[in-house]
């Protein structure tokens, strides 16, 4: 298979090919590596792929090709080949968060969602880069390397999925798992132009994604287009009895609603969209505003009606999210201590010292920054002035949400980021970097679904619009996007 | 001030593990004993990307053990992660409870010398064990066996309300007895399915306001318990009586050099920054399983004892050794209520019984002679079949060969003789054979009677039923 084929195919596509014999699955895993290769998606170029062993991804094919021919058809995903964060636990390959303190780590289970996607049908071809435990917003924070945009290889792919993101954007697999606690999927997806969800909180196990914020953690799925992301989320997701804060609530299917609403002229009729002001504000960048502007008119031509709307706690998620992310990645943390796996720090004579040797050793600054930081809020005498008040304000957020969705508003219409792709290396300042995140880090406080879309672009660069919808609503955010992608068409890369 | 002047203030910690199968957040065994770390997998090893699942039977048990201390048990309670480094925790943090734990409120009724009193429970929660340290296996290192990580344990802290070290030992021997009553732990110190800590303090006699206390650690006795907190007392009273102050600390008990030393680790440093456990949603309990649980809580010591001094009649001597495990209740009580004599039954079950249950280490269920069979053999020598030194021989058969009594007594050829045809013959015999002594017995010397009892029972190897032949013999001085 020509590698200008395989990158035009969709997810969906693909399994309908390997599902009916048309192609072995391990022509598709070796187009795959081929197109890697080609993009240089390795350390020497966009650095999008930590670890990858064509031969253990062929196998897999091989093997699938057996089960095959002996069912007589193919899984949803079969012969898909994926990207999988490296924050998300995998049989083989290893699992490292982008961090030296797990240089090597290769973990002896596989993650849940790692699991059903496998059942599915998919080949796992890659563990992506991203920021070193998923704290960051352009994967500069990787201790393998910064990622690089595919679209701009000076700048940075947004993060911390960055990996996933661009390989998905560079064409090397349709579909990629990243991983979320405050963005880290819609952000990069939003920067690399491609399609980015965060399901609601519980929607998606996690069991086997590498913890940093347990409350806000999510495992989303990227795609080149709405179907392929909808699709993929819509086998990850499900009640997991091996993660308590998993849902039982029913999953359904995403793709039959709005793939039997595509030949509707008004698909949106009846629906209400809400524009939330904080999220528009004044010093908003022209462009993302009228990229936004063009994508409300397509969905008022939809049938929509658009509405204004206000989330007035928004502006208080940033503050709010850096005191709790922190401080449960403090304790999250604390397992790298060099006793059971990972590295450990050699000279250390006392049990202190070879725990405060590893970990500094082991961590990269903004890791350790914010295991101080989280250390600092959960401290006796700063607890309630910090953790409580923040857990109380987060409580102010979600119910931002609930009014609006309680009131006769179906999904939220937001830019996904206040800014275009930036240059590596232009963002020195941490809370400069925090702030990319300022607009989708809400959906996490509040525990509601959201994601990003392509809605063009600006100086050649994409821009993200950004869709949430009410807790366990992925069908109806996604028959928005839907019609949103199928309204814009070839703008949306414009 | 004189020693005698002070008074002690002791609040106890007790850390109980729990009797489940598996683990509190995964499905590992808690088999003790073990080899090391075999017992382990990603979520107690704490391996990247593992999350806790709540074992529901450890709730049950906690549950259980907090309603039979009289506690509230809250509808909601909420998980906390305790954090600190140390190489046997493998996560950095323990899953306890903290602000609010699982029950409340409660409180156990103890018995000393200086009379009766009641020791409130201020809570009871839930938590997770840690692994083990094994410094001393290997030269220069430390190694570490994770087993134990993740057992669940229920902490229960009792109020300062016991004044001397005696009333600590009550208290701790109460509420052992009770939890075995229960079922919910094996409650055993040298395994360390129970441990505890005690905090003590001193201050001067009628003083309401409490002294600095102190923590004793590393206890593996209830009467190490009570000596490490009378050295701890006299240590603290002697600094009072010197007019200095008590440092607020940790001391490990060392038993065998009865005495207790400052432990190295600073304690008082530690910020353990509890936060709600995010991994772990708020553990609800509903009105209908709590009542399911409280349905299920069997009769407790206390109530045990009061029913059988009823309905036995027995000493309270008595009743608290046939009382003292649950076990061995439930034994005493069907031997009591099968055989119609609960006297007879409590002698045999603190006699043959326990020392039966000593040699062996067994429990009571296991024992080969069950309830029914002892019953029997009482009922056998009340109607005076055998005797009871032939008794003691047919229980010593039975334990071994687990043959009923009746079986024992044939084979053995231990049956009694009462027939007064048999017993006439070999009354006739001795005296043919012993003349002299005879002749004098029927002259008047009654002292004599022993003798020819003897004679007699031992013609008969001992089956000659004794008071029968008293009554012969004397029946036949009376006529001559």
């Amino acid at each position: 298979m020509k590698t200008t084929d395989f990158t035009s195919l969709t997810a969906t596509a693909i399994a309908a090919r390997v599902g009916s014999g048309g192609v072995a699955p391990s022509d598709i895993v070796k187009a795959s590596f081929a197109r890697a290769e080609e993009v240089r998606a390795g350390s020497d170029s966009l650095n999008a792929i930590l670890w990858s062993d064509e031969r253990l991804s062929v196998r897999d094919a091989d093997s699938l090709a057996e089960g095959l021919t002996k069912a007589g058809k193919g899984g949803a995903l079969a012969g898909v080949p994926v990207g999988v964060k490296d924050n998300i636990a995998t049989l083989e390959l290893p699992t490292t968060c982008a961090s030296k303190i797990l240089a090597g780590y290769v973990s002896p289970y596989e993650a849940t969602a790692v699991m059903r996607l496998r059942e599915a049908g998919a080949i796992v071809t890659a563990k992506t880069n991203m920021d070193e435990f998923a704290m960051g917003s352009s994967t500069e924070n990787s201790a393998y390397g910064t990622a690089r945009n595919p679209l701009d290889v000076t700048r940075v792919p947004g993060g911390s999925s960055g990996g996933s993101a661009a390989m998905v954007a560079a064409g090397i697999t349709p579909i990629a798992l990243g991983s979320e606690t405050g963005g880290s999927v819609r952000q990069p997806a939003s920067f690399c132009g491609i399609v980015g969800v965060k399901p609601t909180y519980g929607r998606v196990s996690r069991y086997g994604l590498v913890a940093f914020a347990s409350s806000l953690d999510q495992i989303g799925t990227m795609a080149r287009n709405v179907d392929d992301a909808a699709l993929a989320m819509e086998i990850i997701s499900g009640e997991d009895s091996k993660d308590s804060t998993s849902s039982s609530n029913v999953v359904g299917s995403y793709r039959d609603q709005f793939v039997s609403q595509a030949t509707s002229p008004a698909p949106l009729e009846g629906m209400r969209i809400g524009v939330p002001e904080e999220y528009f504000p004044e010093s908003l960048d022209e462009g993302i505003r009228n990229a936004c502007l063009r994508s409300l008119e397509a969905l008022k031509s939809l049938g929509a009606d658009i509405v204004d709307v206000k989330l007035p706690h928004s502006p208080l998620a940033i503050p709010v999210y850096y005191i709790i992310a922190p401080a449960e990645a403090s304790s999250n943390l604390a397992r790298f201590d060099g006793v059971r796996y990972g590295a450990r720090a050699a000279r250390s004579g006392s049990l202190r010292e070879m725990f405060a040797e590893t970990r500094s050793d082991g961590f990269g600054p903004e890791v350790t920054r914010r295991i101080l930081l989280g250390t600092y809020v959960l401290s006796a005498g700063y607890y309630d002035a910090y953790y409580k008040k923040a857990q109380a304000v987060r409580a102010l957020i979600a119910r931002d949400f609930q009014s609006v969705f309680g009131n006769g508003i179906h999904a939220l219409f937001t830019p996904t980021t206040p800014s275009t792709a930036f240059s590596i290396g232009a963002v020195t300042d941490p809370y400069e970097m925090y702030l990319s995140d300022i607009f989708t880090v809400t959906a996490n406080l509040a525990g509601v679904p959201a994601m990003s879309m392509p809605i063009g672009r600006v100086a050649g660069l994409p821009v993200g619009g950004q869709i949430i919808a009410g807790p366990f609503n992925e069908a109806l955010m996604f028959r928005v996007a839907y019609a949103l992608e199928a309204a814009l068409g070839p703008e949306a890369h414009q | 001030m004189s020693a005698a002047e002070w008074e002690m203030v002791v609040g106890l910690e007790v850390h109980v593990q729990l009797k489940t199968r598996s683990k509190a957040f995964c499905g590992c065994s808690t088999d003790f004993g073990s080899a090391p770390n075999i017992n382990t997998c990603p979520i107690c090893l704490a391996l990247p990307g593992a999350l806790p699942v709540l074992n529901e039977k450890a709730v049950e048990l906690a549950a259980r053990a907090a309603i039979a201390l009289g506690c509230k048990l809250h509808p909601v309670s909420i998980f906390a992660r305790k954090n600190y480094f140390y190489p046997d925790l493998p996560k950095g943090y323990q899953i306890s409870q903290f602000d609010q734990p699982l029950a409340t409120g409660g409180s156990v009724d103890i018995v000393t010398a200086a009379g009766a009193k009641k020791v409130g429970v201020t809570r009871v929660h839930m938590e997770e064990d840690a692994g083990k340290s094994l410094h001393d296996k290997y030269p220069a290192v430390t190694a570490i066996d994770l087993n134990r990580a993740g057992v669940p344990l229920i902490e229960i802290v009792s109020e300062p309300d016991m004044r001397s070290a005696a009333e600590a030992g009550a208290y701790l021997r109460t509420l052992k007895q009770i939890l075995q009553y229960l079922a919910v732990s094996d409650v055993s110190m040298e395994e360390g399915s129970l441990r505890v800590d005690a905090n003590v303090s001193a201050r001067p006699m009628g003083q309401s306001e409490l002294g600095t206390k102190t923590e004793v650690k590393n206890m593996n006795s209830f009467s190490g318990v009570e000596r490490a907190l009378d050295f701890e007392f006299a240590r603290q009273c002697a600094l009072l009586e010197r007019g200095e102050r008590i440092v607020q600390q940790t001391l490990l008990w060392d038993s065998t050099r009865n005495e207790a030393r400052v432990s190295r680790t600073k304690e008082g440093s530690h910020d353990y920054r509890y936060f709600p456990e995010p991994d772990l949603g708020p553990l609800v309990l509903h009105a209908e399983w709590l009542a399911s649980i409280k349905a299920e809580v069997p009769e407790l010591p206390a109530g045990k004892k009061s029913r059988f001094a009823e309905e036995y009649g027995i000493s309270s001597e008595e009743i608290d050794q046939v009382t003292s495990d649950p076990g061995i209740a439930s034994y005493y009580e069907g031997v009591a209520r099968q055989s119609g004599e609960p006297k007879a039954a409590a002698n045999w079950v603190m006699g043959e019984v326990q020392a039966a249950l000593n040699a062996t280490g067994s429990s009571p269920d296991d024992l080969r002679v069950r309830p029914v069979d002892l019953a029997q053999l009482i009922k056998m020598i009340r109607d005076g079949l055998v005797s009871h030194a032939a008794g003691k021989k047919i229980f010593a058969i039975m334990l071994e060969k687990g043959k009923p009594a009746p079986q024992v007594a044939m084979e053995e050829g231990l049956l009694q003789v009462g027939d007064d045809s048999a017993l006439a013959g070999w009354i006739d015999e001795v005296i043919a054979e012993h003349p002299d002594e005879a002749r004098r017995y029927f002259a008047g010397e009654k002292k004599l009677q022993g003798v020819l009892v003897g004679f007699v029972m031992k013609k008969s190897a001992g089956k000659a039923d004794p008071k029968k032949l008293n009554q012969l013999l004397m029946s036949r001085a009376g006529a001559g």
